[in-house]
This record gives structure tokens, C-alpha cells and sequence, in this order.
């Protein structure tokens, strides 16, 4: 979707506002919403994904062996470069290709990067049942939901740890 | 033109209001996202690579129970006002529809559906498999949706990692997969100002919300859908019971926000709902957004006992084949007519008439 002020960048930023008891949203580009003095995407809940793809990249450890910028995903082809501007990935190969950064991404994305849901078992063509989550995956989330101040969740999740122990 | 009556009840089953809580929730809807292992996904694939996603799938698809009847729609091959049809009657997204501002139908791009059950191919991830149900139905809506799975699954390989579950194309639908979202009317809320705080709180326990339409759409008509954010680090069942919760309560909010209007404003209320009551019934001209506005008034009526004669299920049929694809179709013309809000108002008021009878 195209910012609604400049119509050529794309949306960013969805403004949900209420005038005259209509609920209507603003779709803008991150240079207008500026311009109204609405906030960085990184305080919007709502487009985790522009501000995280923004960051990546520019905030990962200089140790890591990150690819470069322009090394691309030997089974796509696609680059980071590509997955930043479309948001979306080439492959499955990807998550491999680009594992660190991804795995970084994730982690803001969701808070965790374990998949605690139902299993595809690879090969044999069937299901598994989940896999109970690990307390120390919920002590990781339980780290990372005080850390970002979501009390709620953080609540929550000491409940499941409390009735895992 | 396609012919929707070829689905079992036309692919609404989801409006006729006999789900549980259908007086404030509209639908359920349950969509997982799987791709293929080992093929290239759809921002990097070939036509014909598309094309052979799409055989693979329906070949196996044809092969599970819960599909094996399912009708296949094509939107590539589908003029645009087809596809619109199909988008206003929530089976296909936008992007598959090919609706977005550029307006392109990608090639390969179909739906396979049969009751409730529904799969998108070629769209953001090769395999959108979703479920709609009427009312708040989150656990039966994921059951159907979950059997699917497995039943393809058995068929199909699809790409999962150990730790991040199942891949997708936007990383932001990694591990299950599962976006579980409810559409719900919440007027009073709107009214007494209290829904940019609801939406907010709701933010913060990891919830998000869409307009009618899903992602990207307007919030119109009060019309909220309300989904989980996150897909990984919880488990489906963790998943659905949150969103249910939490559903639960804005469901609460809502009907306090309703007594609190009756209470301390019933004047303006009571007015309120029948001056939409009354511009449907006469009005000779609307648009939609007019009727979708006006429809949520009566709403409200109806679900607080001020407009008596007037059914949910009528509502929910007025607010599908009032939309613009629905209406320009049963009445022979385009969607783009400018006759259109006169032959809206037309038949928003015959269908109140004869729900009301003459007297009303
Ligand atoms: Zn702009
Ligand atoms: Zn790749």
C-alpha cells in the first residue's frame, strides 16, 4: 500500500484516529508521518517489521559471520538487500543463508526464535505431537518480556513457569 | 461470470449469524501458512514453477477428504470483478485477488474450496490454508483447519526447520504459521471513546487489528478483526487461548460500554440507531461506506433491544451484498456505475421491507 500523503512511498505507518465517531486509518510513508509528527515505526506496534529490517544489518555483532550485504542465497539467488525492500524471503534456504541476522530478527519479532507448536516430521510425511515448551525458553521470554516492560506477558508467563515446576 | 452458487451455500455459511456470540462477533477465521520444502517461494518462482506448485497441491488435495470435492477458482483467469467477488466474500486476500494498487492477477495464482474450508495457492506463501466459521469459534474453526494440515501434510512436504517450525516467505508468519483472527462489531466502544485504549491495551498483550478486509484494509462500519501478532514461541493452543481470552474481554468492554450509553445517554442512543434505522429504510441514494456506517447503527439497535423485527442474519446478508462486486453482479452492471448507490439504497430498502413487513 502507498502512503496516502505522498502516494509514492510505500505505507509504513497505519494512524488509527476517530473523527466524529468514524474510526479511520492513515496509511503513511515514515517521511510523512514525521512531517506530522507521528512517531518512528519503533514505537508502533502495529509494522515491527520496517524498523527491524531497517536496523538490520547496521546493529549486528562485527564478529559474526554475517554475508555480506551483497552475498546472495545460493538456491534463490535473493539477497538481504532484496529481503529488506520486500519484506519477504526468497526460500527456505534463506533461514540458512541468512541465519544471524534472521535468527536476531526473529527473536524481536516474536520474542523467541523456538517454535513450540505442532511438528512436520521431515520425510515421513507426518505429524508429531508439540513439543511441551522448555522452561528455559519461557525463561528466556520471561527475561525478554521484562526487559521490554510487558508486564502482562511477563505475568503470564511466570504463571506457566509456576505450574511447570 | 462465476458462479458462486456452485459453493455449498455460496461460501457464506459464515453470515448466518448461528455461531455463538454472533450478536457482536460477525466470523472466525483460521489460517495457517505452509510452503513446499525445496521450491523456490513466490517473490523468486517462474510461472511454470507456479504452475506446477498448483498441480502438486490440488493433486494432493483432491486426494484428502476434506477437499476432494473442493471447487477451484482460478484468479488469474477470472475477469476483475470476479475476483473482487470472491475477495468481498473473504475467500480470497487482496494481493490473490489481485486488487492491489498495481492491479496485477500473479499467474498461478487459484483457491480451492469446499464448505468451510478453503487453500489460497500461489499467493505470499504457496499454501494458505484458512477456515471461516460463523460467530466466536475459535476451537472448532482450528480444528477443521488443523485436520486439513494433516491430511495434506501426509501429501505434501513441507518446508520446516527444527527450531524455527515452519518456514514462510515473511518471516513474520515463521514457526506455526497460525494467524487466528475474529471479526467483531464494536459501536458502543467507538461511541463512548474508549477503543483507541482498548486497541492500545490489546497491542500490548500481543494482539493487532485489521479493518473488514484484513491486512490493510479500513476499519469500516465499527468492524474490527482482531488476531495475534506473534506465530512462534507459543504453541497453537497457546495461541487460540489467548486471542480467546482477550476477545473475551473486549466482548465485556463492549457490552459495558453499551450499558453505560443506555444509562447515562438513552436519548441520543435511542435516536441515533433509528435515524439509521430510518435513512436505510428511505433513503434513495447510499454509498457503501454510508451503508456500512448506517448498518452499524441498527446493529447496535438490534443487539440492545431498541429496534425489535430486524435480524442479525439480515444484517450480515445486507452488509455482503451491499458491497460493490456483490451488488453491481445481481444487478447486471459494473462495479465502477454510477448508478450503483441509487440500486443500493433500492435494495437495502426491499430487503427491510420485507423483513419488517410495510408497517416498520
Ligand atoms: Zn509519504
Ligand atoms: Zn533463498
Amino acid at each position: 500500500m502507498s502512503c496516502e500523503q505522498c502516494r509514492e512511498r510505500e505505507a509504513v505507518i497505519h494512524l488509527t484516529q476517530i473523527v466524529n465517531e468514524q474510526v479511520t486509518t492513515l496509511h503513511l510513508c515514515e517521511l510523512c508521518a514525521a512531517e506530522k509528527g507521528v512517531e518512528s515505526p519503533g514505537a508502533s506496534p502495529k509494522t515491527p517489521l520496517g524498523t527491524f529490517l531497517a536496523a538490520m544489518g547496521q546493529e549486528l555483532p562485527e564478529q559474526t559471520p554475517v554475508p555480506r550485504t551483497g552475498d546472495n542465497c545460493p538456491r534463490c539467488g535473493g539477497s538481504l538487500q532484496d529481503f529488506r525492500e520486500s519484506g519477504r524471503l526468497g526460500c527456505s534456504e534463506c533461514y540458512r543463508s541468512f541465519e544471524v541476522p534472521l535468527r536476531d530478527l526473529l527473536r524481536r519479532l516474536h520474542g523467541s526464535t523456538h517454535h513450540l507448536g505442532e511438528r512436520y516430521a521431515e520425510g515421513s510425511g507426518s505429524f508429531a505431537p508439540p513439543d511441551r515448551p522448555r522452561a528455559t525458553d519461557l525463561r528466556e521470554q520471561l527475561r525478554l518480556a521484562v526487559e521490554t516492560e510487558n508486564f502482562e506477558l511477563a505475568a503470564e508467563l511466570r504463571d506457566r513457569l509456576r505450574v511447570m515446576e | 461470470m462465476i458462479d458462486l452458487s456452485l459453493l455449498t451455500d455460496g461460501g457464506v455459511g459464515w453470515l448466518d449469524a448461528s455461531g455463538p456470540s454472533s450478536h457482536l462477533v460477525l466470523s472466525t477465521r483460521i489460517r495457517l501458512a505452509r510452503n513446499l520444502a525445496g521450491r523456490v517461494y513466490q517473490g523468486r518462482n517462474s510461472e511454470s514453477e507456479r504452475e506446477d506448485i498448483l498441480q502438486t497441491v490440488e493433486a494432493a488435495a483432491r486426494d484428502t477428504v476434506l477437499l476432494r470435492r473442493a471447487i477451484k477458482f482460478r484468479l488469474d483467469r477470472l475477469d476483475r470483478n470476479d475476483r473482487q467477488l470472491l475477495h468481498e466474500r473473504h475467500l480470497v486476500s487482496k494481493e490473490l485477488a489481485g486488487l492491489d494498487a498495481d492491479g496485477r492477477v500473479r499467474s498461478g495464482a487459484s483457491l480451492l474450496v469446499q464448505d468451510r474450508l478453503g487453500v489460497m495457492l500461489n499467493e505470499e506463501d504457496h499454501l494458505r490454508l484458512q477456515g471461516l466459521h460463523s460467530g466466536f469459534a475459535l476451537d472448532a474453526a482450528y480444528a477443521e483447519v488443523d485436520r486439513l494440515d494433516a491430511e495434506l501434510g501426509q501429501r505434501l512436504a513441507f518446508a520446516f526447520h527444527s527450531e524455527f517450525g515452519y518456514l514462510t516467505s515473511c518471516p513474520t508468519n515463521v514457526g506455526t504459521g497460525l494467524r487466528a483472527s475474529v471479526l467483531i462489531h464494536l459501536p458502543g466502544l467507538v461511541l463512548t471513546k474508549e477503543i483507541s485504549k482498548v486497541l492500545q491495551g490489546l497491542a500490548q498483550v500481543g494482539l493487532t487489528f485489521r479493518g473488514l478486509y484484513g491486512e490493510g484494509s479500513e476499519v469500516v462500519g465499527n468492524f474490527f478483526q482482531l488476531s495475534n501478532q506473534t506465530t512462534l514461541g507459543s504453541s497453537e493452543f497457546e495461541l487460540l487461548d489467548h486471542l480467546g481470552k482477550m476477545v473475551r474481554q473486549v466482548m465485556d468492554y463492549e457490552e459495558q460500554a453499551r450499558q453505560v450509553l443506555l444509562r447515562d445517554a438513552p436519548a441520543i442512543i435511542e435516536d441515533k440507531v433509528w435515524r439509521a434505522y430510518g435513512l436505510l429504510r428511505y433513503a434513495r441514494a447510499l454509498s457503501f461506506e454510508e451503508a456500512m456506517n448506517l448498518l452499524s447503527g441498527v446493529r447496535l439497535g438490534v443487539g440492545v433491544d431498541l429496534i425489535p423485527d430486524v435480524g442479525m442474519y439480515t444484517l450480515n446478508k445486507l452488509l455482503v451484498y451491499t458491497q460493490p462486486a456483490h451488488l453491481a453482479a445481481s444487478e447486471g452492471i459494473a462495479p465502477a456505475d454510477p448508478d450503483l448507490p441509487v440500486r443500493r439504497a433500492q435494495f437495502v430498502r426491499k430487503v427491510l421491507e420485507s423483513e419488517v413487513g410495510r408497517r416498520g
